[in-house]
């Protein structure tokens, strides 16, 4: 029984892993299919794509149409369980009251963790990224090349299945022969807004996402990934032939029953499962770290949600896998004579350096797209294209006045009616009801497009997290305190996202509509959304060379006690506009690889 | 709080009171309960982990709370936004006011600042027929309702006096477009064709790249 009870835990386990997202789901992956036996541990519910995914479920089958409401800030089919920017119970605190200093936290309480949600867009860090403070003199440097990396995003491709094309664009990198899935056809107003912005030299090629367009071939790709071991082949050539190609309907937000795009709870969990290597708890809330005598980590306390129980579990490697600042909370409230501030926290670094996305957007009404025959344009769930980061050379010429780029995500078209279908449409019909109103209806609709900027933070010292004196969440667990800052650099680039996209809406002679909403700002200076609202956080225990200048080596194997890893985005010096997820899956394969080597030796 | 605790309002006078808190956006729920008042809508929404491979409908997670008044008033506004058209039902005969209730009903901020819009803008146009006509809105034919919706469907032409009534009306039909278009009949009505699997993607039909100079 894979889902087991606080009581079902055994003694003892190689490794424990906090977390069941990206970071924990890959690391497990990556252990259980070379044999070693882990333990898992989340903090929300089981959950189950294949029973509980809404397809094809209509928004008028939704309660208020399915709109965004405080219990469901994505919407109702949108598959987060127990979460968003407040958790009842959970909460956590700022320093300050001015929004432009305050971060917003996005969980998720359910199996698979925010993976079961997220976008899918799976871009590569390129060689600029890794080596951005070399480059222009900000940050950080990763303590390792694109090149030692490129392996690892080779095999999360192949083994998730990520669709794209390989344009060789700069600091875009190309992914090798046969590990792409084949990129779908650009949707009419994708295809539009990319004739028009190649006219101002701004290139829109195929985006990369998690989804499979093809059905993964169990033949070869086991035998690439696992070379040598039958077992895992053998495991995961059943796992893919399990995984149906996408059908091109239902968004992928709401997670996919046919388990066509990546989540866990589809990919990394099933097979490590099929290994017998892999045991999990659900509704386990860690609260801390325990130490044994001579400095090493000896296992977790977590609190039982059913009961309010506490629990202890043991292993010779713990894993912080819960999301870059729940792994820091954990960290910070694991406190020991030998570790007084927090647990492999000798640097006080613990907690600072938290980065976001940073985020703009625009919308514009396009006369060109208005009134065409119906077609089906759901696709796959998501974009078909985007434009990566293209102004690296004016940049570095100093043409720009802030460093670091962002990529473009845009889209619109025909998809599913919802709230504001066929709403707002009093500036262009003078108000018409009636035949008139439906008439003009169908000629709007498809007709509106979104372009959003995601873009890189720079990591800066006033951007943290530390322990709240005071507040305590529903478990007694001390909470987190935010304390944010944007650099001039970030509120500069949002100024020119949205300068460019009011440009390309103006080159498509369309109407650029609205700007980012009031409430979702940061400041008054700029469209920057707040910190936290792109649900990118990374940092918080950084990697590096040094350990008195970073909390962790580039395997995310702590300085100061070697049996303790981080394995999600808490050792991220670096933010580059590219999403986290992918990077964080090949950086937790590298450092499941890390541990496995030194068990064998024995070291761990 | 029920309606009971309440004393009992003059209509005229909780009319005046709606259209005076509409004009500032300050409605309050003590004020919306005066006479032939609304339930109180429910306090708790469908919490952070519904069941979501399921239909709903209106009515299954929090109580509708519009008056039978309020609902026929509603009913006969659906049908004058987007009335039945060859084959085609109007937004009345899909039930979208029963969505338009649902809506007011829910216990989310959004909506309950919504509430007070239309709950007071229906109040507002059974007084404005009164005035003009002499009926409830509802009783109205179809030339005396286009004579009032006429002179509030688009805010800027309103006059001054009608604002409240145009703010209203904007709601209410985006509230009925939104309602009408997501039903099936709605849908493909507009021309939406997807929500169906496929076994490839194809992209635009080549009519649809030539009309945008794609070819």
């Amino acid at each position: 029984m894979p889902i087991i009870s606080p009581s079902q835990v055994k003694p003892d386990y190689d490794v424990i892993v906090v977390g069941s997202g990206a970071a924990g789901g890959q690391t497990a992956y990556t252990l259980t299919m070379e044999g070693a036996k882990v333990l898992m541990l989340e903090a929300g519910r089981d959950y189950d794509p294949v029973k509980e995914t809404p397809m094809f479920q209509t928004n008028r089958q939704a309660p208020l149409l399915g709109v965004a409401t405080p219990d469901k800030p994505f919407g109702f089919h949108d598959s987060t369980v127990d979460g968003g920017w407040e958790v009842p119970g959970e909460p956590y605190t700022q320093s300050s009251d001015d929004p432009a200093k305050q971060f917003e936290w996005y969980r998720a309480r359910m199996l698979g963790g925010r993976t079961n949600h997220w976008g899918r867009i799976s871009l590569r860090n390129g060689p600029y990224d890794f080596k951005a403070k070399t480059r222009d003199g900000l940050g950080f440097d990763w303590p390792f090349t694109y090149e030692e990396i490129a392996p690892y995003y080779d095999k999360v491709e192949m083994l998730i299945g990520v669709s794209g094309e390989n344009d060789g664009l700069e600091n875009t990198p190309n992914s090798p022969d046969g590990v792409l899935q084949p990129a779908p056809a650009l949707r009419a107003g994708e295809r539009f807004a990319q004739k028009h912005m190649k006219t101002m030299g701004i290139p829109a090629i195929a985006i990369h996402r998690a989804v499979l367009t093809k059905r993964q071939d169990p033949e070869v790709l086991p035998k690439k990934l696992h070379p040598g071991n039958a077992k895992a082949q053998r495991v995961l050539a059943q796992a893919m032939s399990e995984r149906a190609a996408c059908f091109w309907a239902t968004n992928c937000g709401r997670g996919c029953s046919i388990r066509a795009n990546y989540q866990s709870t589809t990919v990394h969990l099933p097979p490590a499962l099929a290994t017998g290597n892999l045991d999990i708890v659900t509704n386990a809330m860690v609260r801390e770290v325990t130490l044994n005598a001579k400095g090493r980590a000896e296992g977790i306390v977590y609190i039982d949600k059913a009961t309010g129980t506490e629990h202890r579990a043991k292993a010779r490697i713990v894993v912080l896998a819960a999301s870059a600042c729940e792994s820091v909370r954990v960290m910070l409230n694991s406190k020991s004579a030998r570790f007084p501030d927090g647990l492999a926290n000798s640097s006080g670094l613990l907690g600072r350096y938290i980065m976001d996305t940073v985020g703009a957007s625009l919308s514009g009404q396009i006369p060109a797209l208005e009134g065409l025959p119906p077609m089906n344009e759901d696709g796959a769930g998501g974009p078909h294209a985007y434009v990566p980061w293209w102004l690296y050379q004016q940049q570095l010429r100093g043409d720009l006045g802030f460093a670091r780029g962002y990529h473009i995500e845009y889209g619109g078209g025909r998809g599913m009616p919802g709230m504001g279908s066929g709403a707002g449409l009093e500036r262009y019909t003078r108000g018409s009801y009636g035949r008139k109103l439906k008439e003009d209806a169908r000629r709007y609709y498809g007709s509106f497009m979104y372009f959003a900027g995601r873009g890189e933070m720079i990591a800066n010292e006033h951007s943290r997290c530390e322990l709240d004196p005071v507040v305590k969440d529903k478990f007694g667990i001390p909470v987190l305190r935010f304390t944010w800052h944007w650099s001039d650099h970030e509120l500069k680039q949002a100024i020119h996202m949205e300068q460019t996209f009011s440009e390309i809406v103006r080159a498509m002679d369309g109407v650029v509509l609205g700007r980012n909403a009031s409430r979702k700002r940061a400041t008054e200076a700029s469209p920057i959304e707040k910190g936290g609202r792109i649900i990118h956080e990374v940092g918080g225990a950084i990697m590096g060379t040094d350990a008195r200048k970073s909390v962790t080596n580039q395997w995310g194997q702590t300085w100061d006690v070697p049996n303790l890893y981080l394995t999600d985005g808490a050792p991220f010096v670096g933010n580059a506009d590219k999403n986290p997820t992918l990077t964080i899956m090949a950086l937790a394969w590298r450092a499941g690889d890390h541990m496995l080597t030194e068990m064998k030796k024995g070291s761990l | 709080m029920s309606s009971s605790d309440l004393p009992r309002l003059d209509r005229r006078m909780a009319i005046k009171w709606m259209l005076a808190a509409t004009a500032t956006a300050a409605l309050t729920e003590r004020q919306l309960l005066g006479a032939p008042s609304a339930a109180t809508p429910a306090t708790k929404g469908y919490g952070t982990d519904p069941l979501l491979n399921k239909e709903y409908a209106p009515g299954d997670f929090w109580p509708l709370t519009m008056t039978e008044h309020q609902r026929k008033t509603s009913a006969a506004l659906c049908a004058l936004i987007i009335p039945a058209e060859g084959s085609v039902p109007s937004a009345a005969d899909l039930k979208v006011h029963d969505f338009i209730d649902e809506w007011i009903s829910s216990p989310y901020p959004d909506q309950q600042g919504d509430r007070a819009t239309v709950l007071a803008g229906l109040a507002w146009i059974d007084l404005e027929a009164g005035k003009r006509f002499g009926k409830d809105f509802a009783q109205l034919d179809h030339l005396q309702m286009c004579a009032i919706a006429d002179d509030i469907c688009h805010a800027p032409d309103a006059k001054p006096e009608l604002a409240a009534g145009a703010k209203f009306f904007a709601k209410f039909r985006d509230l009925t477009a939104s309602g009408f278009f997501t039903t099936p009949e709605g849908m493909k009505d507009l021309g939406y064709v997807g929500n169906v699997p496929l076994a490839e993607f194809k992209g635009p039909p080549r009519e649809v790249l030539e009309k945008l100079g794609l070819v």
